[in-house]
């Protein structure tokens, strides 16, 4: 154990995660969001079918954010269009006391509804988002739907980096198709995100706050803000 | 299987792309629209290969008597809709664990079930599949899929047709030029010196370099049964994708000192939670675990801690159709039959309790 450390403090960080690093760094994550997001869901750490009666094992899994509804603000106010994110069960509550500007859908049957997924990929050791969009009545989102749901910078960020692509591939739990942000170029631009600083891998600081970051990047593909009370906790 | 180590590597890669599947295809019979009814289509299937790539030999044999409509073809088995990226020779040796030959089974042209299955636009998404698990494959084994990327367009083409036509010379040509490498370890030396005479081809001896990182791309599908059966007939069916554990998984190559790494200690290495016992452990520093910390924040059933661990019994294991000996290294088994892709697809099945059962 004490060779492994050490042999970590000198080798420049390749921007990946073991398995068991990406618990950790899942459960910081989610403790975070919490902590920043009082109005949001939590994400929760969902352990993988086969091993929920192997404690030494919970920590194979992934973190899900589901029943998120999109709403987005009337096509007439341009200039201020923006995307709420609503969870499920307070739409029906916040009909009532409704800023206009935001909110335009009156009935929960014109919301779109997103399920996300970080699930840990063993061959990239990388976290991946998994994501999957349905009508109120279950039925799934095609993705021309999808695309227009996405924000604008979106398109933009897909189309400018070849890393960053949405394919349809089957959940590595679920055996249903899900769209996933392909994580081919993640440790690429995570080492990045940590100016290849190997003294952060001191500690856990990467685990610490890899999830913070890999979102703030991520996120903006499917239009998931961090808040900034979680970013500035990134430099401290 | 005794006798592995005394066939060659180029005999070895020969009999797996020469490896092929009788299928005998029957048209659902909603499809049907004509009497008589076409009679099934009886087709020699790669292994290597994927199912709806049959299409063009398919379509003849039935397309006078479909329904109009755009053709989406999917097939199933007993009812199980079969996941056309898998390749057919390991959905065969998974879901037909009494091999049938001619494997019977039943295609569709119309109605494809896009809540269960990826969608499937002919070749073309076969082939991306393809060059999306072998650019997965080159990250597993060099750490970047640089050498996939870089990968001129002719040679790409050539790459898919030559697993399309199932030409092992001119994939191998293509193939070596990526450097994926083949596993060494000592213990294989010796093998291999008695292949090496017979290979000609001077890109293996260059693809021979050393595998970085000691990952080896491996693809497990696992089964469960909590009882003995005493021959194939009697194994359970398997008739829900959720009856199979899907471990997409590197196996990183462990050595301990005079001993080699066989293929046994392979398959227990993807499985800790069904080898406790065992000194490999793939699922990382597991001894560096924290705390869950907030309750709320998991799903776990509280009363697990004290279940107590076991160690699961390997009841079959089938690779490309031959069940190996276990004890065989497990260099050997990559090298030798590995898909085109550069993945190692293994089933198993293991015997359990019923509280570890695959439900």
């Amino acid at each position: 154990m004490d060779q492994k450390e050490s042999v970590r403090d000198i080798t420049p960080w390749d921007g990946t995660l073991s398995s068991s690093d990406f618990f950790s760094a899942a459960c910081a994550f989610s403790e975070k969001w919490k902590r920043f997001n009082a109005f949001v869901p939590p994400w929760l750490w969902v352990p993988s079918r086969k091993h929920h009666l192997l404690s030494s094992h919970k920590e194979e899994g992934y973190l899900s954010l589901e029943g998120m509804c999109l709403i987005k603000s009337s096509e007439e106010q341009e200039s201020c269009r923006s995307q709420t994110w609503k969870e499920e069960s307070s739409i029906s509550q916040e009909e009532e006391a409704v800023d206009n500007a935001t909110l335009v859908q009156s009935s929960c049957d014109e919301v779109n509804h997103y399920d996300f997924h970080i699930v840990y990929s063993p061959s990239y050791r990388v976290p991946v988002l998994y994501f999957r969009s349905y009508h109120s009545d279950g039925q799934p989102l095609p993705f021309g739907e999808i695309e227009k749901d996405l924000p604008d910078h979106s398109a933009k960020i897909r189309s400018e980096s070849k890393w960053t692509f949405i394919t349809q591939e089957e959940h590595p739990y679920l055996n249903r198709p899900w769209y996933k942000l392909h994580p081919c170029g993640t440790s690429e631009w995570m080492k990045l995100l940590f100016h290849g600083d190997t003294a952060l891998n001191k500690n856990g600081f990467v685990i610490e706050h890899y999830l913070v970051s890999w979102f703030s990047v991520i996120g903006q593909v499917v239009g998931l803000k961090i808040p900034l009370g979680m970013l500035e906790t990134l430099s401290c | 299987m005794s006798g592995a180590a005394t066939v060659s590597s180029s005999e070895a890669h020969k009999l797996v792309w020469e490896g092929s599947v009788p299928l005998l295809i029957h048209l659902h019979d909603s499809e049907v629209t004509t009497l008589p009814p076409p009679p099934p289509a009886l087709v020699l299937a790669p292994r290597l290969g994927y199912l709806p790539l049959l299409i063009s030999q398919l379509k003849p044999y039935f397309s006078t008597t479909l329904p109009p409509g755009v053709d989406t073809l999917w097939f199933e088995y007993r009812g199980l809709p079969l996941k056309w990226y898998i390749p057919t020779g390991v959905l065969f040796d998974l879901l037909c664990v009494e091999p049938e030959r001619p494997w019977n089974l039943t295609v569709h042209f119309r109605g494809y079930p896009s809540n269960l299955l990826l969608p499937c636009e002919g070749e073309d998404s076969v082939k991306w599949s393809f060059i999306n698990s072998l650019k997965e494959a080159a990250y597993v084994t060099k750490g970047n899929c640089k050498n996939v990327m870089n990968m001129s367009q002719s040679d790409q083409v050539e790459l898919w047709r030559s697993v399309l036509n199932g030409n092992l010379e001119s994939y191998q040509r293509v193939s070596s030029k990526l450097k994926l490498g083949t596993f060494e370890d000592e213990y294989t030396e010796n093998i291999s010196a008695v292949s090496t005479a017979s290979q000609q081809n001077s890109g293996e001896a260059d693809a021979a370099a050393q595998v970085k990182s000691g990952r080896i791309p491996v693809r497990l599908y696992v089964w469960t049964v909590t009882e003995d059966f005493d021959d194939l007939e009697s194994a359970p069916q398997i008739d829900n994708w959720d009856k199979i554990s899907y471990i997409n998984r590197p196996v990183e190559i462990q050595k301990e000192d005079g001993k080699y790494f066989s293929l046994n200690d392979a398959i227990k290495s993807l499985l800790p939670e069904y080898f406790p016992g065992s000194s490999f452990d793939n699922l990382g520093d597991a001894s560096t675990k924290q705390s869950v910390g907030d309750e709320g924040e998991n799903t776990c059933d509280p009363d697990s801690s004290s279940l107590p661990l076991e160690n699961a019994e390997i009841k079959l294991v089938r690779i490309q159709g031959i069940e190996p000996c276990l004890e065989i290294p497990f260099s050997w088994v990559v090298n030798n039959l590995m898909n085109p892709e550069y993945f190692l697809h293994i089933c198993v099945c293991l015997k359990v309790s019923e509280a570890n059962a695959l439900q």
